[in-house]
């Protein structure tokens, strides 16, 4: 077996970010082939469920009064583009957690990447873009989905709340990792889910106007990441834009990837590169 | 496209290296020069600081202190251009169980940047080299111990590395999983793939290494070939000696006193006696003669666990 004839080397110094992440591809291209099937589940009936169940059943005991719903004219139409983007937040935290500490620690598919030319950055980088694949496909495919209940009242909007929706989840994506790159144990993540994601869930405006939290209840609840996604999704859908305000709610969001980014890079070099 | 130096004399070049985490200082000063084409194999007991020494030669673990060079490179800058040039082979198997053979090494060949038609050949040549072709679409979690090693150093061929760092690759392994590995090995070697080995198994540094260092608490307690660390610190042969130490009416300690003049040194182990001499039967004949009754004696060659012996007051495992 020849043993001379290698490989052309890499070039000296660090390798370019989106080098080391496209030669992630066929990793994550075989993850997903691999764990499709159960994610649909997940994906795209169970939320589905809450659309049916919080929305259409329950939203027919709910009068359809916009100055009541931020302008929706039912309750369908003002429940979908926060659920959407909960969802969003959802799907995020639970491909950051469990899978992301399985690659740390119980497989260590990081420690053999990082025998090879790859650095902290590519392998962060590349689980952070198979979030984002899984946000995009999961995101627009329960958009289309629900374009046939009218809850939609412009064909622009969709387009712009289903941004909205990704960037929350990314918002989230970085923030997890760099939390799940510190957990020395995966029994934190119960915690997480209970005191964080959830009450998220229920209280950050999906399900009702966070005016109805009462003055001080209101304000925390704006304060949430959720809320300026959840916010910016449904002035979108809705058509019913405050522009200022979808400015802070983006800036809001992009720092929190920016910020979620240098997290999770600094966590995991301080977790592998000892 | 790149800029590598022309081959350096060394392969790896340390000197005074250092590396601490915290307070404590796992390797305290090492020098180590590989050369081109040879086995090199870091022996010592587990703590000695070879798994650490083993990370910075990586270019994986940031260098505490002192200087390194990997083909010439320095790791805190060109690491990326070292690892392409590595083969790393982990003391715990970092494989991907839930994909099958073929694919944990087509993914990580994709790593380094291999064409897509280069690594599938390249995969068909290496499940043929450590005779895992069979095994191709088989999980990973179905296969055996001595298969997965065999797959871990399969894969860690996967880019024609110059250079194969093997730490502690057959812990954990029955004999005749070993042998086939060791096989493998020193094929690899014949084809002109410079080896790194730690281990802390002295027959595997025998068998294997042309050159080593004895570690020992993160500094070289020796280094040499096989043969000469032997001849350096040891006699060519041992009497073991075991006594039953109650029937002796004493301590091993207290016999040791007894036939300390029968050989150049005895150590005090606790379940045996090790005499040091040129002649083992001699020293076997004369504690018969003192009326000292053995209840088994093993006469034998020096090996490097002797050496370590010697040099540490400590066996190997321990």
């Amino acid at each position: 077996m020849a043993a001379t004839d290698r490989t052309a080397p890499d070039t000296r110094g660090d390798l370019p970010l989106w080098t080391g992440i496209a030669r992630q591809a066929d990793y994550w291209w075989t993850v997903y082939r691999r764990t499709w099937r159960s994610s649909v589940v997940s994906s795209f009936l169970a939320p589905l469920f809450y659309v049916v169940a919080m929305g259409v059943i329950l939203g027919g005991f709910i009068e359809g009064d916009p100055d009541q719903l931020e302008g929706a004219s039912s309750y369908l139409a003002f429940v979908v583009p926060g659920l959407i983007a909960a969802h969003a937040m959802q799907t995020a935290v639970g491909e950051t957690t469990y899978p992301v500490m399985g690659l740390i620690k119980w497989q260590k598919v990081y420690d053999s990447m990082l025998a090879t030319p790859l650095q902290v950055s590519h392998l962060v980088g590349a689980t952070l873009g198979f979030v984002l694949f899984r946000l995009v496909t999961t995101c627009a495919v329960f958009t289309a989905v629900l374009a046939p209940f009218g809850v939609y009242e412009s064909w622009w909007g969709p387009f712009l709340a289903f941004l909205a929706q990704v960037l929350t989840g990314m918002a989230f994506a970085g923030l997890v990792y760099g939390v799940t790159a510190r957990l020395q144990s995966e029994s934190a993540f119960g915690l997480l889910f209970r005191l964080g994601v959830f009450p998220l869930f229920l209280f950050s405006g999906a399900f009702f106007p966070v005016d109805n939290l009462g003055g001080v209840g209101s304000w925390v609840a704006r304060l949430t990441p959720l809320w300026h996604g959840v916010n910016l999704s449904r002035m979108f859908a809705l058509d019913n834009v405050t522009w200022w305000l979808a400015g802070v709610n983006v800036a809001v969001l992009l720092v929190l990837c920016v910020l979620g980014w240098s997290w999770s890079v600094t966590g995991l070099r301080k977790r592998l590169v000892s | 496209m790149c800029s590598e130096p022309a081959a350096p004399a060394s392969m790896i070049r340390a000197r005074g290296l250092r590396k601490s985490f915290g307070d404590f200082e796992a390797v305290r000063g090492i020098d180590v020069d590989v050369r081109r084409g040879e086995a090199f194999g870091f022996l010592g007991p587990n703590g000695a600081g070879k798994s650490s020494t083993m990370r910075m030669v990586a270019a994986v673990s940031p260098v505490s202190g002192g200087e390194l060079r990997i083909l010439g490179m320095d790791p805190a800058v060109d690491g990326p251009a070292i690892r392409s040039r590595l083969g790393v082979c982990p003391q715990e198997d970092t494989l991907d169980t839930e994909l099958n053979v073929r694919d944990n090494l087509y993914i990580y060949g994709r790593y380094f940047g291999m064409p897509k038609k280069e690594v599938r050949e390249r995969v068909d040549e290496l499940l043929e080299f450590v005779q895992l072709t069979d095994k191709a679409d088989a999980k990973v979690e179905d296969l055996s111990g001595g298969m997965k090693r065999r797959l871990t150093i399969a894969r860690s061929l996967v880019n024609r590395p110059d250079l194969l760092l093997l730490d502690e690759p057959t812990t954990g392994l029955d004999p005749q999983a070993r042998h086939v590995l060791w096989d493998r090995l020193f094929r690899l070697k014949q084809a002109g793939v410079t080896l790194v080995i730690t281990t802390h198994y002295m027959d595997e540094a025998e068998q294997l290494c042309d050159r080593l260092v004895v570690m020992d608490k993160g500094v070289v307690a020796a280094e040499g070939s096989p043969l000469d660390l032997i001849r350096e610190h040891s006699t060519r042969e041992v009497a073991e000696l075991r006594f039953g130490v109650a029937a002796e009416g004493g301590s091993h300690e207290a016999i040791a006193e007894k036939v300390a003049d029968l050989g150049e040194r005895v150590e005090v182990l606790p379940d045996r006696l090790l005499v040091y001499s040129a002649d083992g039967e001699e020293v076997v004949a004369k504690t018969v003669e003192r009326g000292l009754r053995p209840v088994a004696t093993l006469v034998r060659r020096s090996t490097l666990e002797d050496v370590f012996l010697r040099l540490t007051g400590r066996t190997l495992v321990d």
